[in-house]
């Protein structure tokens, strides 16, 4: 028998909502013990579908017809003390972002031991024993500390594995896993994969695993559902449904995920279009009357440089520094130390009104498709900002931004809209376009496809890719994602705590890997066995 | 917005009360053919008793119904003003304390901290017993009392606004920095700006007719806090004298704070505190 199985589902989203159905008749069951990975891109329902079994849609979203049966009950119509009962129970659930599911002010100890209560188990010192031995289960370390410290205290990594203590407490049926490693670094997100799995091992549970990311499904998934806009094109095993998708729109998703495979390497580049020589960025922070000043050195003595007609992939983990590095190159940061040369001027050492004047020979794309333009200006108006301060005229900024958002595939007419009206990818398009418009030496991408779905990251990567040939422009491509910069880049350099670890040209570092800390971020890649074995 | 703002019945009702005070005060000369000043009748005629003089008169003869509708000018005059002239004080003031930080920030902090100190009502008597008691200084003062809680709402917008991604655009666009505080920044605040001036003409109103009440009330103009304070050593015989500008005052009041609540709920949806959907 089934753990879970859902027929014939439909879950109907309030009038005015862009369709009927977040979820539209779908009928799927997991078995005990086995891991379904629940596919698709934002908007595809995945999380509409893990909310109402939880019992947890938004006002407004109700499930229309079909049942869920667990445990010979359909639990989207139990009454809600029964719910209750069963959430957290027989049911538990992780979320994407474990900053915000746990409590900010609760440690970590009482937290697991709320769940006890919760559920009236066990006296006080039991529930204390229980939830130590939990932590130890899951892998915290020094568990005696763990208990006692506040969320904030931990790593995201660390974070996310108190929320799986938390949800195996009372040892449920089947776990619900929402995106639960997306927001986690490579190598933390392939601990949190195996824990998960030895986990299931263990208990005998069932997992349901929501995820966008076709690496992640080739980990860890026995079976497998694409959900598209409500409705589920396309299910079956892990190995059937990777190595042979029947639906077009799999394969699709398939073909956008970025391989290992290596595109063709191009000819090294010999005039620097930018060269940082020993750069130095170091935060303070704290430093009161009791307190030593806290401080990171975010970037370490670092120099690369980036040839003209050159993609550079600058890849490392969140804390890394590879920000900070890309900030400091176009001097929305100052640094402490070390050169940045463009064109021969030295960025860092410019003054505030001189630097204004060359602004515009580096620019950027920025990460956040929503925050990185003005919701309230008219795209025509960000596009001609920074040429009309430049010196061109009105009328010539306005026919090149017209021109330019043909090239970017948007059509001229889109100037005259408003953010709004455009989705995720078409903002980045308009992002690229406006720092064209700048034709500048260089152009730095900060994680500039890292918030978009894969079908979408690859459109905008197949845009960078023909604008590098087109206009041989210079980028500095900064991601945490290796597939990602192996797609674009020519050279890549790793960073780690501040430092540049390698630095290397796509193959040598994919196929021949100098250091520990590359061979270690290469083998994190989810699917990277998958990936390989596709590629041979 | 216009669709989320009407669709709040709230709302609609203060739109409509005070669409109605507005009307009064401006129609006021041709709906009573008499000053406010003028006395019409005998003294302490009770409402409803007499035609032509619906709401009685009071202690001097005088027509109350037209005191009234004298007195909706003067509030919505004092309320509306007022509020422009803090906000032409508070949102220059917290706009460059938010956006350049450091000294400027201090600097402004600190001045602001010091009106904040001092409490409003008793402030907003002390200027106006300095001045003489006038509409302008009446309005002047108010508005001096009421600038600081601005500047700070808008120094903490600011401060959210400048670290969004679109401002390093700008910046990087070559935009001077006063220019991007103007056209990037400053267009993102208004909405809790709108809000909070809708509510602030409400307080206005309010300090106005405390300060009548008072007897500090500009001594030519008729004002609904001047009808109460003049009627109260006789609201146990004439209660009319006291009610009925009671009630102008309560209704405009609360016509102001549903209107702002709507705008609020209107301009914020995500922060609405319906929880609809």
């Amino acid at each position: 028998m089934s753990a879970l199985s859902i027929e014939h589902l439909s879950i109907g989203l309030p009038q005015g909502a862009d369709r009927a159905f977040a979820v539209e008749d779908i009928s799927f069951a997991i078995e005990k013990g086995e891991i379904l990975c629940v596919v698709g891109e934002s908007g595809s329902g995945k999380s509409m579908t893990a909310n109402a079994l939880m019992g947890l849609l938004p006002p407004g979203v109700t499930v229309k017809s079909g049942r869920a049966m667990f445990e010979a009950r359909d639990i989207l119509r139990l009454p809600e003390a029964e719910k209750q009962a069963l959430r957290g129970e027989r049911i538990a659930m992780i979320f994407q972002e474990p900053m915000t599911a746990l409590n900010p002010l609760m440690r970590i100890g009482e937290q697991i031991a709320e769940v006890f209560a919760a559920h009236d188990r066990f006296s006080q010192q039991e529930r204390r024993d229980k939830a130590l031995t939990l932590i130890r289960e899951v892998g915290l370390p020094d568990p005696e500390k763990i208990i006692r410290a506040y969320p904030f205290q931990l790593s995201g990594g660390q974070r996310q594995r108190a929320m799986i203590a938390m949800a195996l407490a009372l040892e449920p049926k089947l776990l619900i896993a929402d995106e639960p490693t997306t927001a986690l670094d490579v190598t933390t997100q392939a601990q949190i994969l195996k824990l998960i799995l030895d986990l299931r091992e263990r208990h005998g549970m069932a997992v349901m695993f929501i995820t966008h990311d076709f690496g992640v499904v080739a980990e860890i998934a026995d079976q497998v559902i694409v959900m598209r806009e409500g409705r589920v094109v396309e299910r079956g095993s892990a190995a059937s449904v990777l190595t042979d998708p029947q639906h077009e729109y799999t394969r699709r998703l398939l073909d956008a995920i970025p391989t290992g495979k290596l595109p063709p390497a191009r000819a090294p580049r010999e005039v620097p279009a930018l060269e940082i020589k020993g750069l130095r960025k170091v935060y303070r922070t704290g430093g009161g009357f009791f307190r030593p000043v806290r401080e990171v050195r975010a970037v370490d003595d670092v120099s690369l440089t980036v040839g003209r007609g050159e993609v550079l992939g600058l890849v490392g983990e969140s804390g890394s520094g590879k920000s900070t590095l890309g900030r400091t190159a176009v001097r929305l940061v100052t640094p402490d130390g070390g050169q940045v040369l463009v064109g021969g001027t030295d960025l860092a050492a410019l003054s505030e009104e001189e630097l204004r004047k060359q602004r515009h020979k580096v620019q950027m794309v920025f990460q956040d498709p929503y925050a990185s333009l003005n919701p309230r200006q008219r795209i025509m108006g960000a596009l001609t900002d920074g040429p009309i301060t430049k010196g061109f005229p009105k009328a010539q900024a306005q026919a090149r931004a017209r021109e330019l958002l043909e090239i970017v595939g948007l059509g001229a007419e889109a100037a005259s809209r408003f953010p709004h009206e455009f989705s995720g990818g078409q903002r980045q398009r308009i992002g690229i376009a406006r720092a064209l418009a700048m034709d500048p030496e260089l152009i730095i991408a900060d994680e500039a496809v890292s918030a978009l779905d894969v079908s979408i990251q690859a459109q905008v990567l197949d845009l960078l890719r023909d604008l590098r040939e087109r206009f041989d422009l210079s980028i500095l491509f900064i991601t945490h994602d290796l597939r990602v910069a192996a797609q674009l880049c020519d050279r890549i350099a790793v960073m780690q705590k501040g430092k540049l670890v390698e630095i290397g040209t796509v193959h040598d570092i994919f196929l021949r890997p100098q250091q520990d800390y590359t061979r270690q971020l290469l083998a994190a890649v989810p699917g990277a066995d998958w990936a390989k074995a596709g590629a041979a | 917005m216009w669709k989320r703002f009407s669709s709040n019945i709230g709302a609609m009702i203060g739109v409509v009360l005070l669409v109605a005070v507005i009307a009064i005060a401006i129609f006021a000369p041709l709906l009573f053919s008499h000053d406010p000043w003028q006395m019409v009748q005998r003294p302490f005629l009770a409402p409803f008793s007499m035609d032509g003089l619906p709401l009685g008169t009071d202690t001097l003869g005088r027509d109350v119904a037209s005191q009234l509708a004298y007195g909706a000018r003067v509030s919505l005059l004092v309320g509306l003003v007022s509020t422009l002239v803090a906000l032409l004080i508070g949102v220059p003031l917290g706009a460059l304390a938010g956006f350049y930080g450091n000294w400027v920030d201090e600097g402004a902090m600190r001045f602001t901290e010091f009106f904040q100190t001092i409490p409003n009502f008793a402030l907003a008597i002390v200027l106006v017993a300095i001045f003489e008691p006038t509409l302008a200084s009446i309005t002047i003062a108010i508005a001096i009392v009421s600038w600081p809680p601005v500047a700070r709402l808008v120094r903490a917008e600011v401060m959210s606004v400048r670290k969004r991604e679109f401002v390093d655009a700008a910046r990087l666009a070559g935009l001077s920095r006063p220019r991007i505080l103007m056209t990037q920044v400053l267009p993102n605040t208004v909405s809790p700006i709108i809000v909070m001036a809708s509510l602030m003409v409400a307080t206005a109103i309010l300090l106005e007719s405390s300060l009548s009440f008072l007897g500090l009330g500009d001594p030519n103009a008729m004002s609904w806090g001047y009808m109460i304070g003049a009627a109260r050593t006789v609201i146990r015989s004439a209660w009319w004298l006291s009610f009925f500008p009671g009630i102008a005052i309560v209704i405009t009041v609360l016509a102001l704070n549903l209107i702002g609540e709507g705008l609020n709920d209107a301009l914020n949806p995500h922060l609405s505190r319906k929880g609809k959907a």
